[in-house]
């Protein structure tokens, strides 16, 4: 193996100070903040398989275990005190009440002696049916403000989602494409979580007026570690 | 020439109607022996398969059946029932159905004949489908897609009523695909509506006649076959190999040597035909005779991903015999009407003896002169195996391959087309999808798995019955839930998945994105456009294109004529060596008297391989061992193909990293195998890690299952799989890439569905086809279980001249696999250099 693959291996998350408070780019795509016992979240798509079912494709029914599983070994890991579902937690509004009992079940003892915050998003306005948990339109934590779709002028301190980031690069005439953290030290665009979410480039026009270009990186996740690509070695599509 | 029951001159009156005769005379023809045999067995009742090269008048004895039939049938009075189509005439390509309209058209309107065609592809506007179902042509020219959604629909059965026949051309093509299942299953269904429909299947030479002729017919019982005709071919074909007087390259698949004599031979006939390997090939080959084109012959371009107005003027120069040369990739990439090609020019390698048969066929449209053909090897490896197949021509040996069972995603298409169709009983379905050849052998288990597939997934979590696409209602037939579900049917029919790609489409230089697209030049894959960055150039429809970016589903490039294609355009071959050919390689190999046919560049190569080295047994696999640079190589020489080669790599550098042999990587071409590691692998295979152990067939279980997982190839044919079963659906043009966030990728699913349900009936399909084609991993189980106790160690202190093509291709080409990672760290670290720690 070389020292280069080696390397590529070796786990490795990363911190970055957005005003003032420490928080650290998951490679499983997630955001931790340690002083604040917090964890974020964001566009789970629950029962996104499901969705697409009621209207003729049949996708694996597997979606949500799968994300939940993912989930499970996070706040093992960090074990949080309070976590936060930045929005888009379930694929439409009657997700929650599809929940099959045993992911139910699953979700709730996630949840079990944290504080849990669902943020609404633009395909789960509404609190999720029959689970536990504080809806809210936004929270403030610390010096963080987290809301579902990130405002539209640059706000210090903003933690969002509903874009669902990647970034690719074009490296030796190959191509590497990835979902990642997109930010410029002010303020942080999440992953999507779900087995079954897309991503959208982070040099689509969606991302216009977002961010300080001059500043912009991507932390894209890869097997073992974050990468943290600069802009300037950003490629569109 | 089948010798039984050829039909005697005195006995043509008998079958054939007076005008036919009259109008065979009145050309100065006569008709041909199988003509008038495959038209006697016809009229027996039986379905034919005719086999017979190019210019045999193969299109007329096809439909001759067909043309007496109707000739001899009363007139339709006024006020009686119109009749149905008599005849449906299938082909691979929607140009040839129309070519053979109008082609079969003229001896119609000659003979007199009453008789209606008309073609019916994804071409023909819907007032005309619409049209041809309340007014059938006799004749109708159609396509597998096409046939599968005429076959979907409620009134399909009364459609095809008063069908006789079914024509089926390029037989030999269409059975090994994917769209030859969905075309068997589709025969299979025709058969239910009319039992007794005859089949007559025209084809080129293949290795096995009898399956094409088990295909033809319900296998009910299994085993049964249509009648065959074989007629010989004509004179042999000329064929020579280019001795040429430059030096031949040790590897590369340019041909770039060759230019000027190629360039005579052109000069020398009137019309030539170039066919090459792959795209790249091709664009590389017409840039470079038009360099040397100093008289300015019309040279043309022809492939697949051109804009199809510049291929119709390429087939309409070619039919006026206005051009002197046409370089092109496959014959059905090409339009059908030959005009009057005298040569044939084979440039890299043919790799496969029936491939350089079908395409030499297509110079000269007379049986009774001899075609001619040169042969160009690119490299020297491609010498020998020029030299192969042009001994297996002389030989007339043929290695089509052999065909496959049927594929399950096809299966689960046609099941719920036939729902679409009518309800249907599981027991009937069953028994009437085992009388098509490729399913015969179908087991009820499986079966049953598909339509509970079709049904709600398939999946063991039951939990979408009420979202069930086809439903068991209760006088036991299964019914579309939904009149939408045959409505997606119908959208996402057929078998062939186009590779994502965007069309290419000129601006000024300069102007960027920002400008007006003009004119389209054709496709590329997206996979390849991903990689460049505007300003990079390469060659695209026979002209030096500057890359300026990518708006939404279209690429936009400038004209960069005088500069060099910076970026070659991926072109690795597209079919592997055939085994046959590797067969003679090898024994060519091995016996150094055959060595004087070969070119003396070429066999001095061999002799000092002898001396540095060894040449193998022809049933021996040599494997050299040397260092060099500060690292250890390992190359084999199996020569089965690229595709059998690189699984073999991946392979073996799995279990060489675990023996400590500390791999880097490797290469594989369709000759061998270079693996280059830290450990000294020579000195390892002596002691601690024989090579039978390394090379066991065990390596076929745990490790391919395991490699195969996470494999890039996998998901790929996942992704196939799953479009062709009804899966996921097909993109259609309209729907933005925009969409991207929202769309649910198949390499998403894949990953789901292995790691919750990896027997699931789409993963089973997907490695069975994965196993096929991009692994092969058929042939190198085959290779491993030939060479067991025959493998050859060869310690040596330095690279031996057979190893030098292979080690020349590292670095040019990389493997794609786990190594995305050490991109992203090399991205990562390329900023750092430039800008400083931070």
């Amino acid at each position: 193996m070389s020292s280069l693959a080696h390397k590529a291996r070796q786990p490795r998350d990363e911190a970055i100070i957005i005003a003032g408070e420490r928080v650290v780019c998951d490679r499983r795509g997630v955001l931790f903040a340690p002083e604040l016992e917090l964890l974020v979240v964001s566009d789970l798509h629950l029962e996104k398989g499901s969705s697409y079912a009621r209207r003729g494709a049949l996708l694996p029914p597997y979606d949500t275990a799968t994300t939940l599983q993912h989930l499970a070994a996070v706040i093992d890991h960090y074990r949080p005190r309070r976590v936060i579902s930045l929005g888009d937690s379930f694929h439409d509004g009657e997700g929650a009440a599809r929940l099959p009992d045993i992911f139910r079940n699953a979700l709730e003892a996630l949840m079990t002696g944290r504080d849990w915050f669902w943020v609404a998003g633009n395909h789960d306005p509404q609190a999720p049916a029959g689970l536990p948990g504080d809806t809210v339109g936004e929270i403030h934590v610390g010096g963080l403000s987290f809301r579902h779709e990130p405002s539209a002028t640059p706000v210090e301190g903003e933690i969002a989602g509903h874009l669902h980031p990647c970034a690719r690069i074009v490296q030796r005439g190959r191509s590497v494409r990835r979902r990642c953290f997109a930010s410029d030290g002010s303020r942080i665009v999440m992953p999507a979580f779900g087995a079954y979410t897309g991503s959208l480039n982070v040099l689509d026009r969606a991302y216009q007026g977002l961010f300080d270009w001059e500043k912009f990186r991507a932390y894209m996740l890869g097997s073992h570690r974050i990468f943290s690509i600069a802009g300037a070695m950003l490629h569109p599509g | 020439m089948n010798d039984q029951s050829r039909p005697e001159p005195s006995e043509q009156s008998a079958i054939l109607p007076e005008p036919f005769l009259k109008w065979f005379a009145g050309r100065g023809w006569s008709p041909r022996a199988h003509q008038l045999d495959l038209l006697s067995r016809a009229q027996a009742g039986k379905s034919v398969l005719l086999i017979a090269p190019t210019g045999a008048g193969k299109t007329l004895a096809g439909f001759l059946p067909t043309l007496v039939d109707l000739a001899n049938t009363p007139k339709r009075r006024p006020g009686q029932a119109r009749r149905g189509t008599h005849t449906l005439y299938i082909s691979p390509l929607k140009a040839l159905a129309v070519d053979i309209e109008r082609n079969l058209g003229k001896p119609v309107a000659e003979i007199g004949l009453p008789i209606t065609m008309e073609t019916r592809t994804g071409d023909t506007p819907a007032h005309k489908r619409q049209r041809q179902k309340l007014v059938p042509p006799d004749i109708l020219m159609t396509t597998p897609e096409q046939l599968a959604l005429l076959i979907a629909s409620p009134d399909a059965p009364r459609f095809f009523e008063d069908l006789r026949y079914i024509v089926l051309d390029e037989l030999h093509s269409l059975v090994t695909s994917k769209r030859g299942h969905l075309l068997s299953l589709g025969l299979a269904r025709l058969r239910r509506f009319v039992p007794d429909l005859q089949a007559i299947g025209l084809s080129a030479t293949v290795s096995d006649p009898d399956e094409l002729r088990r295909w033809l017919v319900g296998q009910n019982p299994p085993g049964d076959m249509a009648d065959l005709i074989e007629v010989a071919g004509g004179a042999k074909p000329e064929i020579s190999i280019l001795n040429s007087e430059e030096r031949v390259p040790w590897a590369g698949h340019s041909a770039r040597y060759a230019i000027p004599e190629i360039y005579e031979a052109i000069r020398r006939h009137k019309t030539t035909l170039l066919f090459v390997n792959t795209r790249s090939q091709a664009e590389f080959l017409f840039q470079e005779l038009w360099r040397a084109n100093d008289d300015n012959l019309p040279i043309a371009l022809h492939h697949g991903s051109l804009d199809v107005s510049q291929r119709r003027r390429v087939e309409k120069a070619m039919e006026t015999n206005s051009l002197r040369a046409i370089v092109a990739t496959s014959t059905l990439d090409l339009g059908i009407d030959w005009g009057d090609v005298d040569l044939v020019v084979h440039v890299g390698a043919p790799k496969g003896a029936s491939r350089l048969a079908q395409r030499i066929g297509r110079s000269n449209h007379r049986m009774d002169e001899p075609s001619q053909a040169i042969l160009i090897p690119a490299n020297r490896f491609e010498v020998l195996e020029c030299r192969a197949a042009l001994e297996a021509n002389y030989l007339g040996a043929q290695d089509t391959p052999p065909l496959v069972e049927g594929a399950l995603d096809v299966l689960c298409q046609h099941v719920l087309g036939c729902a679409c169709g009518a309800p249907f009983r599981a027991d009937d379905l069953f028994e009437e999808v085992r009388t098509a050849a490729p399913y015969a052998v179908l087991d009820r288990h499986t079966f049953d798995r598909v339509v509970d597939f079709v049904a709600t997934g398939g999946y063991a979590l039951k939990s979408y019955e009420r979202y069930a696409r086809i439903k068991l209602t209760k006088d036991g037939t299964w019914r579309i839930s939904h009149p939408r579900v045959a409505q997606q049917y119908r959208l996402n029919v057929g078998t062939i998945i186009e590779v994502p790609s965007l069309t290419v489409r000129y601006v000024r230089e300069g102007r960027g994105l920002a400008a007006r697209g003009g004119p389209a030049l054709g496709k590329i894959e997206e996979a390849f456009l991903e990689t460049l960055v505007p300003g990079d150039t390469f060659l695209f429809s026979g002209k030096v294109l500057r890359f300026e970016g990518i708006r939404e589903n279209e690429c936009f490039v400038s004209n960069a004529p005088g500069k060099d294609a910076k970026v070659p355009y991926y072109g690795g071959g597209k079919f592997p060596l055939s085994t046959y050919l590797a067969e003679v390689v090898r024994a060519m190999l091995a016996d150094p008297d055959r060595w004087k046919q070969l070119p003396d560049q070429v066999a001095d190569w061999l002799r000092l391989q002898s001396e540095k080295s060894i040449l193998p047994k022809r049933t021996d696999l040599l494997i050299e061992t040397f260092p060099r640079g500060g690292r250890h190589y390992m190359v084999a020489y199996p020569f089965e193909g690229r595709p059998a080669h690189q699984t073999l790599g991946m392979l073996l550098t799995r279990r060489l990293e675990r023996a400590g042999a500390r791999p880097l990587g490797f290469v594989a071409t369709d000759y061998a195998l270079a693996i280059w590691s830290l450990g000294d692998m020579g000195r390892m295979f002596r002691r601690e890690l024989p090579l039978g152990q390394l090379f066991d067939e065990d390596m076929l279980g745990d490790d391919l299952d395991a490699w195969l997982g996470d494999s890039w190839m996998l998901k790929r044919t996942f992704r196939n799989c799953a479009l062709i079963s009804g899966l996921i659906e097909k993109r259609h043009p309209g729907q933005e890439k925009s969409g991207r966030q929202v769309n649910v990728s198949a390499d998403l699913i894949y990953d789901v569905l292995r790691s919750h349900e990896p027997d699931h009936i789409l993963l089973q399909a997907t490695r069975a086809d994965a196993a096929m084609g991009l692994l092969d991993v058929r042939r190198l189980g085959e290779m491993l279980s030939r060479i067991r106790g025959r493998i050859v160690h060869k310690p040596l202190e330095q690279i031996s001249p057979l190893a030098v093509p292979i080690m020349l291709e590292i670095g040019k080409e990389s493997v794609r696999g786990d190594a995305d990672d050490t991109l992203l760290l090399e991205a990562e670290g390329i900023i750092e250099e430039a800008m400083g720690p931070q």
